[in-house]
């Protein structure tokens, strides 16, 4: 059976935290409080390059949002979901076909298919997590808030 | 990559103890987490404030709201309790009102333990008749209590991991499964275990809070408190509109909806804290972390001398009877079997018998703490050095004999919290409160 946290790797995350240069965001929504707003913002914020992909808009977070993965004109490094379930299949072939570097499913995105044909294609795997999370966690900020990273180590890091 | 955090290995509860929450400040290269004694923070650019004050970005504003010496102490303190975050506040009491007053409003029920700290049971009837909610005290001892209290509006249960000073053991896993049958969350104090004996979400508990005066901080220098959150509770199940709906207070934030398992605690930290104000003193922050580097040495130490001392107090013809939940064929020995197996912690009840003194038991109480030399008589629990406290004739000499008895307490009941001191010299000290009682015989 396939559980979520066979998806959720510390490794792989954090190589695609680290490698990630576009980002293609399936269902990126311009209203600025819903989550993949924020997610879209943060990442921005960040210097990641956003890539809307919403057909019902024409821009979001002042990026060109294109109807679907196929339509956006350059690589993606990782794409990453935010829809039902029932929706990723179809945009794990099209990662796949698009030659995207990863699927990235976002909280209670659970799809085992969509994971099995982006894996079988070669395509890294993340599943159940939020990349503003997993970036706060390892490279951002998200300690000023008290949460728990669960990242242990006495390194100096650049300041 | 930076491959500093390459979890290719899981740290242990000690290591984590000392590690967790507190990576090397990079500006100066600190080793120890600094004091960062300091009200506010300056914003990069107006970008970035923006960014801060909706929530869009992790960073400091206030510290009434968040600092880095008190986050490194909430990161640390939820990861040896194995949850999502922590928000500190100013004492316990702070922590237990505010985790409540996130998820309740008036004409709410809550179910909560009878045999709770006395603070706590006074703070919920007051909270009660302030907010409109409804309460419950039952006896926790017995899952049908819990069961048959629930209501349409029953909205969290509430129990202590080691009932004060009755040492009740609860039974996280059974409380929390009928908690969540009913769509509530269980919320449990675990000042008396520490993360280190007990973590109650590992059984099933959705918020822990601690009053980290006690054995967390553990040298009796500040006032502190926390919540921890689990992060798995379903909080838009539609039971709990107050944390799930679109928060006024930021232009209609759905809080659980945007940040998934964080976000009780982002409310928790961004409404409750910033409105009510209970927050914690970076300085108390840094002692609280101190402590917590030697909690798991501490805590080793401090349940082998309440063994030993309680031991014993129970081979005395003196003493009618030892309220330690580990002693053996005690009441709670399954359950200490399987929530406290590392010791069932440090503070208990022992009965004089009294007789023969011309006060009676309360009498003799009093003869046994003027007999005191190392032992200190003050009324707080989990500190380095012992204490000890005589409720009827301090915390609750208001009270008589049938009253005392309906808390749980009688005349001659001695409150011990042991310390961490050689505990030969401890049972010495106890010696000396047996022979002021007979010094005092006619």
């Amino acid at each position: 059976m396939t559980l979520a946290s066979d998806y959720q790797d510390p490794e792989t995350i954090q190589r695609l935290l680290h490698g990630t240069r576009t980002l293609a965001i399936v269902g990126l929504s311009p209203n600025h409080l819903r989550a993949s707003n924020f997610v879209g913002f943060y990442a921005a914020r960040h210097g990641y390059r956003i890539i809307p992909v919403n057909p019902r808009e024409e821009e979001v977070l002042g990026e060109k949002s294109y109807p679907s993965l196929s339509d956006v004109p350059e690589q993606i490094d990782v794409v990453d979901v935010f829809r039902a379930p029932a929706a990723v299949p179809a945009i794990a072939e099209e990662a796949v076909a698009t030659g995207a570097g990863a699927l990235w499913l976002q909280f209670g995105v659970i799809s085992p298919e969509g994971a099995r044909i982006a894996a079988q294609a070669g395509l890294d795997v993340v599943m159940d997590r939020c990349f503003k999370i997993e970036h706060a966690r390892y490279i951002g900020r998200m300690h000023v808030l008290g949460f728990n990273t669960d990242v242990v180590s006495a390194r100096r890091e650049a300041f | 990559m930076n491959d500093a955090y390459k979890p290719d290995h899981a740290f242990g509860f000690h290591t984590r103890a000392i590690h967790a929450g507190a990576r090397p400040e990079p500006g100066t290269g600190a080793r120890a987490t600094p004091i960062y004694q300091t009200s506010s923070y300056v914003f990069e650019d107006p970008e970035s404030a923006a960014a801060y004050f909706n929530l869009q970005e992790y960073g400091n504003t206030y510290s009434r709201i968040m600092n880095p010496t008190v986050a490194a102490l909430e990161e640390r303190l939820s990861n040896l309790e194995g949850g999502i975050g922590a928000v500190a506040f100013a004492s316990g009491l702070a922590a237990q009102s505010s985790a409540l007053f996130t998820l309740l409003t008036p004409g709410d029920h809550i179910v909560a333990s009878a045999a709770l700290y006395g603070g706590t049971v006074t703070q919920l009837k007051h909270l009660a008749r302030k907010l409109a909610v409804e309460l419950t005290f039952i006896d926790p001892d017995c899952l049908d209590n819990w069961r048959g209290a629930l209501r349409d509006n029953t909205k969290i249960l509430f129990g202590e991991t080691i009932g004060n000073p009755g040492g009740n053991v609860l039974d996280i896993e059974g409380v929390a499964a009928i908690a969540h049958d009913a769509g509530i969350p269980l919320l449990v104090d675990n000042t008396f275990a520490t993360p280190y004996l007990c973590r109650p979400m590992e059984w099933g508990a959705d918020i822990v809070v601690h009053s980290v005066t006690k054995f967390v901080g553990g040298h009796g220098t500040s006032i502190g408190g926390a919540v921890v959150e689990s992060g798995e509770f379903d909080w838009s199940n539609g039971r709990f509109p107050i944390v799930a709906d679109p928060s006024p207070a930021y232009h209609g934030l759905a809080f659980h909806e945007t940040f998934g398992g964080y976000g009780y605690l982002m409310k928790l930290r961004a409404e409750t804290l910033r409105d009510l104000g209970g927050a914690m003193s970076p300085f108390n922050a840094f002692l609280f972390m101190q402590g917590l580097e030697t909690l798991p040495l501490r805590m080793e130490r401090h349940v082998a001398n309440a063994v030993a001392v309680a031991q014993w107090l129970g081979d005395r013809d003196d003493v009618v009877a030892v309220r330690h939940p580990a002693l053996p064929g005690g009441k709670y020995a399954d359950l200490v079997a399987k929530y406290l197996p590392k010791g069932a912690g440090a503070v208990f009840c022992f009965d004089l018998a009294g007789n023969g003194h011309p006060g009676g038991p309360r009498g003799a109480g009093m003869a046994f703490i003027r007999g005191m030399r190392l032992f200190s008589h003050l009324a707080n629990v989990g500190d380095a050095k012992s204490l000890i406290i005589h409720p009827a004739s301090t915390t609750h000499r208001q009270l008589g004999d049938d009253e005392l008895h309906a808390a749980g307490i009688g005349p001659g009941t001695i409150r011990l919290s042991i310390g961490i001191e050689d505990p030969e010299d401890l049972i010495w000290d106890l010696e000396q409160g047996f022979k002021s009682i007979k010094e005092e015989q006619p």
